[in-house]
């Protein structure tokens, strides 16, 4: 170990040597770079930022982001125990650390410094700023207290700072729904069934942690509106949660069964079918009765929720979910003569819209036969939602801002060649709240090609006769306002106080969980 | 665009062997002592809660390190512990590499610059390829795969063009399927770049990068969330 780590030194004194002869040669750095602001600091706008400077070796690039942190959803998205997914926050520091590059946290867009002021001080603005917010299902009861988003939920066990004062009643009930069957909804599930102890020797925020020491919750249900040749969720994170110990797991045999349309599904769908294939297993190879110590997990396939009800006496908490069975409809079945092709174009433009029809284009539609199901505790896990700010192109329907690979297209209703210039976008801001980490790497490829054609052929002034003031005059506008930005370094000492927190209590991290604090190391 | 290419390219080799000049000694002395994987890790030191799933990496490594100590393998003077593999790029181009047994593919990309991670824009400037000098070392980092070889991402996919050669790896785990179910343009002959690890039956092997789906938001893949 001792050579390893030896060897590590030296690889670290010999980057650094590098980079020391970097600066020296300085070609780079010219006086009128293009320069470019990257809005959010996830994985949208860390691989943005790596594309543009390795595509535009003479472009500054700062990132910034509403939090004290960097990161995004590799911070506060993935499970703490997916270790692993998060070894990509290595990649993105260096990104951050790269002489072109910084990081600048703490400051709002939209509240300290407006859209239009950032597009003056930059040639080139990407927002790249994810989606903050949930869709909703718009049914009676959604607001009863004890109902909350997955990414609350989410937020709350990993340390956001906006997260920490959801405090979900864990004790109170034994019985926990779920809506939805995606990888959120699987993360939620398991989080809440794990044995706290395993959960103890991750990152997850002490707070949660203690929560769910002390929770009361047995029995986990998983609802879907479709069957589970159309889950939602992929077959690591299904795998996983299947294979918690001690858990006894209920799939109805029944809904097992395929129709035509599901099989061809599952022969065109890889992970279709092996999400399938695992949810058969699991469902044939259970035990037909759990134990009484044993907790449980439920897969309720074919059910959409009608309302919430509450538990009467005026308390405003809910006490259980109504759900309307449904059966899964070929989208053009019920479609007679003529109208077909107008109308299976409506029906692919909402597929498109929802994201709520996958590969197979079959919907749930209801039967009018209804379900109670006792619950204290719901997590609506159906899709996070971006929110617009002013001055932005926004499709509300979609929660997308409506753009052309990237670009961004002027509010001018659909005229394509209308683009907001220097103006682009990434991530799920651009193509809605889906996909995993590295689906923003060929994201972040298509918006930097974008910009770099844009460059090339002038669309965007050249930096030589039009300079912008760029990171200067972006901090200058700040400290006007007596707006704290935090850099790059600052996270470095929040990210080793963490560290030093965590090995206190044999966990690789303690997040910071309250601004407060976070800043408070940020600054010492 | 062809013309700034060829400029980009020849630039970026001058710089490399500018580099690499400066950095051989270090290479070298490191090489024999340390894991394959070890050598381009400095992260480790960044973020320890990701060492649990590095040290088993490093550690199968080290195994297959222990058949290339005593000779100096990165030179490619023992043949009898190397074989040759080419590499396909995006646009056809073929790299022929050595790598040495026990090495993964992903790393013999790595050390050898060449990008499995989505598609590279390097070649797109002319005037600015001089900036090489600067950004040598940089880019030598960021091919390493999302997850740095931990089967957590998908980003080194790589096809082998060949069945043949497909039908002599050890079947993909269950762990690698799940990654591979993620990946972009998936093949009947994909694999993890980090999975394929060269032994001599792998000699003469090609690997192709998989085309990036540039336009995959709108050809109907809807992609899962994490």
């Amino acid at each position: 170990m001792a050579i390893f780590d030896q060897a590590i030194r030296r690889l670290s004194l010999s980057l650094s040597l590098s980079r020391r002869r970097s600066s020296l040669s300085f070609s780079t750095l010219s006086s009128n770079p293009l320069r470019v602001c990257v809005v959010g600091a996830g994985p949208a706008g860390f691989y943005t930022a790596e594309k543009m400077l390795k595509a535009h070796h003479g472009a500054e690039v700062d990132i910034i982001d509403r939090l004290p942190t960097p990161f995004g959803l590799v911070r506060s998205g993935v499970a703490p125990d997916h270790p692993e997914t998060k070894i990509v926050m290595n990649q993105f520091s260096k990104a951050a650390q790269h002489e072109r590059c910084s990081f600048f946290g703490n400051f709002t867009l939209g509240s300290s410094v407006s859209l239009s002021e950032l597009r003056e001080l930059y040639h080139v603005v990407v927002l790249a700023y994810g989606a903050e917010s949930d869709r909703a299902l718009g049914i009676p009861g959604e607001y009863l207290s004890g109902i909350h988003s997955a990414r609350e939920f989410v937020w709350w066990y990993n340390g956001h700072p906006d997260g920490k004062n959801l405090s979900p009643d864990l004790k109170s009930t034994d019985t926990a729904v779920i809506l939805g069957q995606g990888n959120v909804a699987l993360d939620a599930a398991r989080i809440l069934l794990q044995s706290t102890s395993v959960l103890a020797t991750t990152d997850i925020a002490s707070h949660a942690l203690e929560a769910l020491e002390q929770s009361s919750i047995r029995k986990v249900y998983l609802v879907g509106r479709r069957g589970p040749a159309q889950a939602a969720c992929t077959a690591k994170e299904l795998r996983e949660v299947l294979g918690i110990k001690d858990l006894y797991i209920h799939i109805n045999e029944v809904d097992l069964h395929k129709s035509p349309e599901d099989e061809e599904v599952l022969k065109n769908n890889r992970i279709h079918r092996r999400v399938y294939e695992l949810l058969s297993k699991a469902a044939t190879s259970a035990p037909s009765h759990p134990s009484s110590s044993q907790r449980e997990l439920h897969f309720v396939f074919f059910r959409k929720p009608d309302r919430f009800l509450d538990s009467g006496e005026g308390s405003g908490r809910v006490a259980g979910v109504h759900f309307e069975k449904t059966v899964l409809k070929g989208a053009f079945l019920s479609i007679n003569g003529v109208v077909v092709t107008a109308l299976s174009h409506l029906l692919y433009v909402a597929q498109h819209l929802n994201r709520t029809v996958g590969p197979g284009k079959q919907i749930a539609v209801g039967t009018g036969s209804y379900e109670y199901l006792d619950c204290g505790l719901v997590l609506k896990s159906i899709g996070y939602k971006s929110l617009p700010v002013d001055g932005l192109p926004f499709d509300h329907e979609k929660g997308v801002v409506p753009n052309i690979k990237g670009r961004v297209l002027a509010e001018t209703s659909g005229d394509p060649t209308q683009l907001e210039k220097g103006l682009y976008v990434c991530g799920w801001l651009k193509r809605g709240p889906t996909g995993i980490i590295a689906t923003n790497l060929y994201c972040a490829e298509e918006t930097v090609a974008s910009i770099s054609e844009d460059v090339h052929q002038g669309e965007i002034a050249p930096t030589s006769t039009f300079p912008k003031p760029g990171r200067q005059g972006l901090l200058q506008l700040l400290d006007n306002r007596d707006v704290r930005a935090v850099p790059f370094s600052a996270w470095e000492k929040i990210d080793s106080e963490e560290r030093r927190l965590g090995n206190l209590r044999s966990k690789p991290r303690e997040k910071l969980t309250t601004y407060e604090n976070l800043l408070k190391v940020a600054t010492e | 665009m062809s013309r700034s290419r060829l400029f980009s390219r020849i630039g970026a080799g001058i710089v490399k062997e500018l580099s690499r000049g400066q950095c051989t000694a270090f290479y070298r002395t490191s090489f024999i002592q340390r894991p394959y994987s070890a050598r381009w890790q400095p992260q480790v030191e960044l973020h320890p809660e990701t060492k649990g799933h590095q040290g088993t990496i490093s550690q199968k490594h080290r195994q297959f390190s222990s058949t290339a100590t005593g000779s100096d393998s990165a030179d490619g003077s023992d043949l009898n512990e190397m074989i040759s593999v080419a590499f396909v790029d995006k646009d056809g181009e073929e790299t022929d590499i050595k790598v040495p047994i026990g090495m993964s593919m992903l790393e013999a990309a790595h050390e050898n610059d060449i990008e499995l991670e989505g598609k590279d824009y390097n070649a797109i400037f002319l005037d600015q390829h001089i900036s090489f000098l600067v950004d040598y070392n940089w880019v030598l980092c960021f091919c390493t795969g999302a997850c740095e070889g931990s089967l957590a991402c998908s980003t080194c996919h790589v096809i082998v063009t060949d069945m043949e050669y497909y039908n002599k790896l050890e079947d993909p785990t269950d762990e690698e399927n799940d990654m591979l179910d993620l990946a972009f343009g998936l093949t009947e002959t994909s694999r993890l770049g980090c999975q394929v690890i060269a032994k001599p039956e792998l000699n003469g092997m090609r690997i192709a990068l998989p085309a990036a789906t540039r336009n995959f938001a709108v050809d109907g893949y809807v992609p899962k969330p994490h």
